[in-house]
């Protein structure tokens, strides 16, 4: 999708591995959660669900469609989420996106950003009721939590894009 | 962003069907995730086996990351200790002079403590630990507060069990694999411990908030707990051992008041795993017809 500059007869990664590449990377985000804090207070992003969007946004052929539900069981398993919450949280954020996709077919970064903040929020809120009782005095640490995710979102694109160039231009349809 | 024109999938049947099945597959792993999703509400160790065989394979490299962590923090620590240990080693004997006092105190009255009780002939147990294992890695980015524990069940870990730290009650085991074991954090809003304060035995529950804290509900009302007062588990139910620190109230309050606990588990440090204080009897084998 982007162009190398430096190369245009660059021929990038061999195709299976371009293919497992953007896999590897959102698994990689969801194994942040095995950095070894033992945090009192849940602030950590979710960085497995940001590297997703971004692949969803700036790459949308990356990943199939249906890749947010393997990622998601992967990312349950990790997080401490009731398995299956990331699964079905990403698979309805993965379809939604592509509503948009439909209606918004000219879109700049600033509204990429735009939609991943709302995926971003709705994840995490509605994981938050599914794993935690109502009364729970976690919303402010979720606000924060929220906050930072959506402000490491144009890091992670950039990351993205900086890895799609390198991958090479073997694009498959979706 | 151009509109992609690889989202038209033109007249090959072949990429038609190929889009439409995309949809099917994501729709599927949607409901997927919900039926997985049912089934760990209801029965919350269901998939634990799942979990706790990656949690296998991750614990031990957070380990190593701890390791690598302490590692460095030393060195600061090292360097300071070679230029203040002049004045450590002076209040180092200031201080042995004043806990051998202390020391002899504490002996009798441990005696007299233990004369006391077999006059009383209390029947005591003391708690057995099962291993000594380091905390490694929590789940920070859920609301829930877990730790995962760098021992399973090779080393004789088991769901059930508690988990207390050198300063007072850490959490309980609530799944164990292999190598690893997920630890209920005091402060998960899923944790109730039965505590007691110190001062007259008052029994209370110590309820997780999920923010650090944890909320001390008195068991009887018309109650005044005031800031300070300390709160330790009394035993009941049998799952942890009485007397381990718990929870020391950070503001008056009525018959429920906040606390902040003992612990600060994100130090790291190791935590002792013990066998449940009462473990549940064996049910009788039902008779034959």
């Amino acid at each position: 999708m982007t162009l190398d500059i430096s190369n245009p007869f660059d021929p990038g990664l061999p195709p299976a591995r371009a293919r497992a590449l953007p896999w590897l990377t959102v698994m990689a985000g969801s194994l942040l959660a095995i950095v070894p804090v033992v945090a009192i207070v849940p602030l950590q992003p979710p960085m497995g669900l940001v590297m997703l969007l971004a692949w969803r946004l700036v790459a949308r052929f990356a990943l199939r469609l249906w890749a947010a539900a393997p990622l998601g069981l992967f990312d349950d398993l990790l997080s401490g989420q009731p398995l299956g919450s990331a699964m079905l949280l990403w698979s309805l954020t993965s379809l939604a996106i592509d509503l948009f996709e439909h209606r918004l077919v000219f879109r700049d970064f600033w509204q990429d950003w735009l939609i991943a903040s709302g995926a971003i929020a709705f994840c995490l809120i509605a994981g938050r009721f599914l794993a935690v009782p109502v009364g729970a005095q976690v919303d402010a640490a979720l606000v924060i939590q929220i906050a930072i995710t959506i402000l490491l979102f144009p890091m992670a694109t950039r990351l993205v894009a900086w890895i799609d160039r390198k991958r090479g231009r073997n694009e498959v349809g979706a | 962003m151009a509109p992609a024109r690889d989202r038209r999938t033109g007249f090959s049947r072949r990429r038609q069907y190929g889009a439409f099945l995309a949809y099917v597959l994501a729709v599927a792993g949607a409901v997927v995730g919900v039926v997985l999703l049912v089934a760990s509400t209801f029965n919350p160790p269901a998939f634990a086996g799942l979990r706790m065989t990656l949690g296998s394979v991750t614990a031990p490299v957070s380990g190593a990351f701890v390791a690598v962590g302490d590692a460095v923090d030393d060195i600061p620590q090292a360097i300071g200790r070679y230029f203040f240990v002049h004045s450590e080693n002076e209040r180092l004997r200031a201080e042995l002079a004043q806990s051998r006092q202390l020391l002899l105190t504490a002996r009798t009255i441990a005696y007299d403590n233990r004369r006391l009780r077999t006059l009383l002939a209390v029947r005591d147990r003391t708690p057995d630990t099962v291993v000594t294992a380091r905390l490694v890695s929590s789940t920070g980015s859920s609301g829930r507060r877990f730790a995962l524990l760098n021992a399973g069940r090779w080393q004789g870990v088991a769901p059930g069990m508690a988990v207390r730290g050198p300063e007072g009650l850490i959490g309980r085991v609530t799944e164990a694999g292999p190598a690893a074991a997920r630890v209920l954090l005091l402060t998960d809003p899923e944790s109730i411990v039965p505590v007691r304060r110190t001062r007259d035995g008052l029994p209370a529950i110590a309820v997780g908030r999920g923010d650090g804290t944890l909320d001390i509900r008195s068991v009887n009302t018309n109650v005044r707990l005031a800031k300070g007062e300390l709160f330790v588990t009394s035993g009941t139910g049998g799952l942890y051992a009485p007397d381990i620190p718990v929870a020391r109230i950070r503001a008056d309050g009525g018959d429920t008041a906040v606390a902040r606990p003992f612990i600060h588990p994100d130090t790291l440090d190791f935590a002792i795993v013990q066998r449940a204080f009462m473990p549940m009897p064996v049910s009788a084998p039902s008779p034959r017809p």
